[in-house]
């Protein structure tokens, strides 16, 4: 474990310390389910976004792609009348196929991973909206899939299946990240693109995959949240789950640079911003400022993580200015 | 106007200069040449104020220096005019012209004034004779005219002394005639010119004094009509050159390496052939930008080749990435270790381990101890200095970082090795290793390929050398017509029979 990681579960247990202190219900087995819950669900995806900000990118169409996905999976299951075992591989494929486009337009057409996702982002909301007529898309009235709801949204022992799916997502992810080769790739790709080529890393096949890695685990995480919701409103759901997954990562350590984070860090990141939210809710702060606070509690880390560093690496000595460009020959 | 007097500049190891007298008039221009590594650069860090000497004393306008500040040098009248030029694309010409210095109006608004900026840049431009307008965008002007713009801008800061880096090296005929106007019409207006670059036919025309460096010393100043393209040469070449070489242990073997035809980005309309035979080393020298890094990327597959084949060991492989070129056997250590060698951050062991990771992984999980294993073994057989293999590759100096690309590569199975100055930046202990652990290969039946720069590193450690000339080979010489006169020849474009045919009508 990193001193950073150890950093933010410090963080983490102090921040449940004091809310536990002032609102004792924050450690009711409720509140806990509950917020374990959405630490799955929020997790899942922000897991596969750290894949892509390792590889040096970002991936800004998760929200869409979990209501585009999650509109699509209800229709498949309540309307088409799809077996919901069908329908998971459909909407996971199809979430591959999306990884796949946006890697090959990154890579191939070396078109920027922002500009990439944006549109993807633009386009898949639109296009949920269309598919729906703006309507929310919902189960019909005693319609139920009692394996998929008890496998998605159930409980064993206390601990929804949600948090169970993040834990063993996580675990794998872990081993392929920090122990395989793929993972080692993917860390030499997002450190420096040109060196890994040169070291005959097929380098646009590893950006491609985190690509397919990111989506095709967005779109499972998307019957995740479908199934939690049961209701989608397709211009509302899901909206800014990106930033949320971008945040998670951030905080866990990843650089939006490329080369570095791991996932035990995200997997904290995302429980630091649930538990935060879970603050606002129960210290009965306005939850319009739940955004404002998660702001605030993002930009003090990510600072104060980098002025240590800094401040380690430097013995609190300053950057040392560089030679003017123009006369460097 | 400028005086330096007795310049040494020392780095750890290393004497860059030493004490060096460089003096410029106003209206005079004076040739500086050299060969890489002369002392030119450092030389010219000096005067613009990025370096420090160790000792002497610098003499500008009347006032005395220890050691010019980048502020004392602008303030001084000192502009440079580089081989890469230092512009604004996005901008226009006068807005180039006047970076950080644009007239404004509106006071606090701080708003450009263009009117003034145009008027301010025009008598410029009609000065150097430029056929572009101050509101033209500087992204459609050639390469010449970029350079004018550049010139301006030193004008414009009312620069009396321009030192123009390897000014022609990119720039047509014409285009040459036309800046060596320039350049006249500079000295008329008494500016102080510094010209420093390989083409010795321009240094002969434009310069009325020419000083020669070698090994960071003045070995020679040249006065007018002893200008001489053969006087030049013969003070940059040094001392023999031949008796660092360590002989191969035995003659080389059969072919293993053919680039047969190939041709790149950076000359279309040229191609390049050249055979490798195993157990041998071939020197690829040239002036820099004649086309040899961009073979090398070609050949290990990093950028498209346009044609041509490649053949290894006698049967033609398709290379189209450097996995490719890496499953059999042909590796490039590249130029710019920092950049493509090393991933700087990652650890020697993952460093080493990159290229053949599947090597030390078991179903795609890396193990970590086999890995370490193989990282130590290659750390001690070639003697990387460091406290572990996990050692971050940045903690590292130069000779060792490039120690631990080479170990990249042996830790496989070379069959043919192309380096791309493989010594730039290293010091003189590392360099003799690395030279040592070429040989070693090579007696060990690999065809090594050597990019370099470095007059003495050619000469020193090639078994035969292959000179390339704007895109194309110019000429094989042999060990026996090894000479730096002979390399030198070659790379600006000459072949070696003409020039002596030539010496001898003019004798």
């Amino acid at each position: 474990m990193l001193k950073k990681d150890l950093g933010l579960l410090l963080l983490i247990l102090i921040v449940g310390t004091i809310v536990a202190t002032i609102n004792p219900r924050f450690l009711s087995p409720i509140n806990l389910s509950n917020t374990a819950n959405l630490i799955g669900l929020f997790g899942l995806f922000s897991l596969a976004q750290a894949f892509v900000i390792i590889s040096g990118g970002i991936e800004l169409s998760v929200g869409s792609i979990i209501a585009l996905l999650g509109v699509v999976f209800i229709d498949l299951i309540a309307n088409v009348g799809l077996h919901w075992g069908v329908a998971v591989i459909v909407v996971i494929a199809i979430g591959i196929l999306m990884g796949m486009v946006h890697g090959l337009l990154v890579t191939k057409l070396g078109m920027q991973p922002f500009v990439v996702t944006l549109c993807g982002l633009l386009i898949y909301r639109g296009i949920a909206r269309f598919y729906t007529q703006d309507a929310t898309a919902g189960f019909a009235f005693g319609q139920s899939f009692p394996t998929l709801e008890w496998l998605t949204a159930g409980r064993s022992f206390g601990v929804p299946h949600s948090t169970i799916a993040f834990a063993i997502v996580a675990l794998i992810l872990a081993v392929v990240l920090h122990r395989s080769v793929y993972g080692r790739y993917l860390f030499a790709v997002g450190k420096n693109e040109e060196a890994a080529r040169y070291s005959g890393i097929r380098t646009d096949r590893i950006t491609i995959a985190a690509y397919v890695i990111c989506c095709g685990l967005t779109a499972f995480a998307s019957i995740f949240i479908a199934m939690y919701t049961r209701s989608i409103s397709p211009a509302s759901h899901g909206n800014f789950y990106e930033l949320y997954a971008i945040a998670a990562a951030v905080l866990g350590g990843c650089s939006l640079r490329g080369g570095e984070g791991s996932i035990l860090g995200v997997v904290l990141g995302t429980i630091l911003l649930q538990v935060l939210q879970n603050l606002v809710n129960l210290l009965g702060i306005p939850s319009s400022l739940n955004f404002a606070v998660m702001g605030g509690v993002i930009l003090i880390g990510v600072l104060a993580d980098q002025q240590l560093v800094a401040y380690r690496q430097r013995g609190g000595a300053p950057r040392a200015a560089p030679a003017p460009a123009a006369l460097q020959s | 106007m400028l005086d330096l007097v007795g310049i040494s500049k020392t780095y750890p190891g290393v004497v860059a200069l030493d004490r060096v007298d460089f003096s410029v008039a106003p209206g005079e221009v004076v040739g500086l040449i050299g060969e890489n590594g002369a002392g030119k650069s450092t030389l010219m860090k000096i005067l613009g104020g990025v370096v420090a000497p160790t000792s002497g004393a610098i003499q500008l306008d009347g006032r005395g220096y220890q050691a010019l500040t980048v502020g004392d040098a602008i303030a001084g009248g000192i502009a440079f005019v580089h081989q890469e030029l230092n512009l604004f694309e996005n901008l226009d010409v006068a807005g180039n012209v006047l970076i950080g210095r644009e007239p404004l109006w509106g006071g606090p608004l701080r708003l450009m004034d263009r009117a003034a900026m145009i008027a301010q840049v025009q008598p410029i431009l009609a000065r150097l004779g430029a056929d572009f307008a101050p509101d033209a965008p500087l992204a459609e002007l050639s390469l010449a005219q970029m350079q004018l713009v550049e010139i301006a801008k030193a004008l414009a800061l009312d620069a009396r002394l321009v030192i123009l880096d390897e000014p022609t090296s990119s720039l047509t005929l014409s285009e040459t005639e036309r800046l060596l106007r320039v350049i006249a019409e500079l000295k008329a207006g008494g500016v102080g010119i510094v010209f420093i670059s390989h083409r010795l036919h321009e240094v002969e025309r434009c310069c009325d004094r020419v000083v020669v460096l070698r090994d960071g010393r003045v070995v020679g100043t040249l006065v007018g009509a002893r200008i001489q393209h053969e006087e030049m040469i013969r003070l940059m070449i040094g001392r023999d050159l031949r008796s660092l070489y360590i002989p191969p242990q035995s003659p080389p073997g059969s072919v293993m390496l053919e680039i047969d035809g190939v041709r790149t980005a950076a000359f279309p309309e040229r191609s390049v052939s050249l055979t490798v035979r195993r157990g041998e080393i071939v020197g690829l020298a040239g002036l820099v930008g004649a086309g040899r890094t961009e073979l090398a990327r070609a050949v290990f597959g990093i950028d498209k080749m346009l044609a041509g084949k490649l053949r290894l060991d006698g049967g033609d492989v398709a290379i189209n990435s450097a996995r490719d070129a890496i499953d059999q056997g042909l590796y490039l250590v590249p130029e710019d270790r920092k950049r493509s060698g090393v991933l700087i951050d990652m650890s020697i062991a993952s460093n080493i381990s990159l290229p053949d990771l599947a090597a030390d992984a078991r179903a795609f999980l890396i193990d970590t101890a086999a890995e370490a294993d193989r990282a130590e073994s290659q750390k001690r057989s070639l003697g990387i200095r460091a406290p572990g293999v996990a050692t971050p590759v940045k903690s590292l100096s130069g000779g060792n970082q490039q120690k631990v690309v080479l170990a990249k590569w042996l830790a496989m199975r070379p069959r043919a090795l192309i380096f791309d100055e493989p010594t730039r930046g290293i010091d003189v202990g590392a360099k003799g290793e690395i030279y040592a652990l070429m040989r070693q290969l090579a007696d060990g039946g690999v065809a090594i390929i050597m990019i370099s720069s470095d007059m003495e590193e050619v000469i020193g450690v090639s078994d035969r050398i292959v000179v390339m000339h704007e895109g194309a080979v110019s000429g094989h010489l042999a060990r026996a017509d090894f000479s730096e006169q002979n390399v030198l020849l070659l790379a600006v474009g000459k072949t070696i029979a003409a020039e002596r045919a030539a010496a001898g009508s003019a004798a």
